[in-house]
């Protein structure tokens, strides 16, 4: 029985979700994208033969070259990208806001 | 606590919009973006160059403890009036995440609050989307050490 891949367990790996940052900007080769990780290759195959499953991504082959590609749709089923990014911004301008009352004071 | 912060990008474009209140008077609220010394404290970045001024430039960067440059940042300032306006464009080195154009609108509220409205506007849509997806794919568990490694591979 083939069975059918969580996407919220799939991005729940560290290294899961590292992969799908580097594939974000570029597709990438199974080796290329093995080469950013110390984990041993065939793991990392397994890491992306489960993000392939799930699809949230790609695979396309180009010459004899198999690359993977974000799957851009199913990310944004995944999660709500804009919640991290608007934490990091609202962290760095309470950081902002703190340091200028201090300044203030002086 | 409630994220005072707001962002609107909508599906398919290439800008985002950042807006915040601070309970801050406005002219405190310039200074923390003119004045490189208070960068240098809520950025938590070195700001090797700043010219606050139309036609100036500035270079911001970060290094660990082996004195290794981990973020870098530069960019040019087409607009600076004092307590109302900064246009500069923003690039971070050795990232695929190209150049970005950013209009910062300073507003007061009233005498002890002001808000800064922040247009960033990226060469595609997809590098928008990328920028947005970085903190996500950050996430909960890698170090952030680790991570600066991969994006400065990325090059």
């Amino acid at each position: 029985m083939n069975l059918r891949r969580d996407v919220f367990q799939a991005i729940a790996d560290p290294t899961r979700r590292a992969i799908l940052l580097l594939v974000a900007s570029q597709s990438m080769t199974a080796g290329a994208i093995a080469a950013n990780f110390e984990t041993a290759r065939p793991t990392v195959s397994k890491h992306l033969q489960i993000l392939t499953e799930c699809e949230l991504l790609q695979q396309e082959q180009n010459g004899r070259e198999i690359y993977y590609h974000i799957n851009a749709a199913k990310m944004k089923e995944v999660a709500d990208f804009i919640a991290p990014f608007r934490k990091m911004w609202d962290d760095r301008f309470n950081k902002l806001e703190s340091v200028m009352k201090k300044y203030k004071i002086k | 606590m409630e994220q005072k912060t707001k962002i609107k990008a909508e599906d398919g474009k290439q800008d985002l919009m950042i807006t915040r209140e601070f309970d801050l008077p406005l002219e405190l609220l310039f200074k923390a973006y003119a004045e490189a010394g208070i960068i240098e404290q809520w950025m938590g970045t070195k700001v090797l160059k700043l010219e606050s001024k139309k036609r100036g430039s500035y270079q911001f960067e970060t290094t660990d403890e082996k004195g290794n440059a981990v973020f870098e940042a530069n960019g040019v300032i087409h607009e600076l009036v004092p307590n109302q306006k900064i246009i500069r464009t923003f690039e971070m080195g050795n990232t695929p995440f190209g150049v970005q154009l950013e209009i910062y609108r300073f507003e007061k509220l009233s005498d002890d609050t002001s808000k800064l409205e922040m247009h960033v506007i990226y060469e595609s849509t997809e590098q928008r989307d990328q920028v947005l997806k970085l903190p996500f794919a950050q996430g909960i568990n890698m170090a952030h050490n680790r991570l600066q490694e991969i994006v400065s591979k990325l090059k």
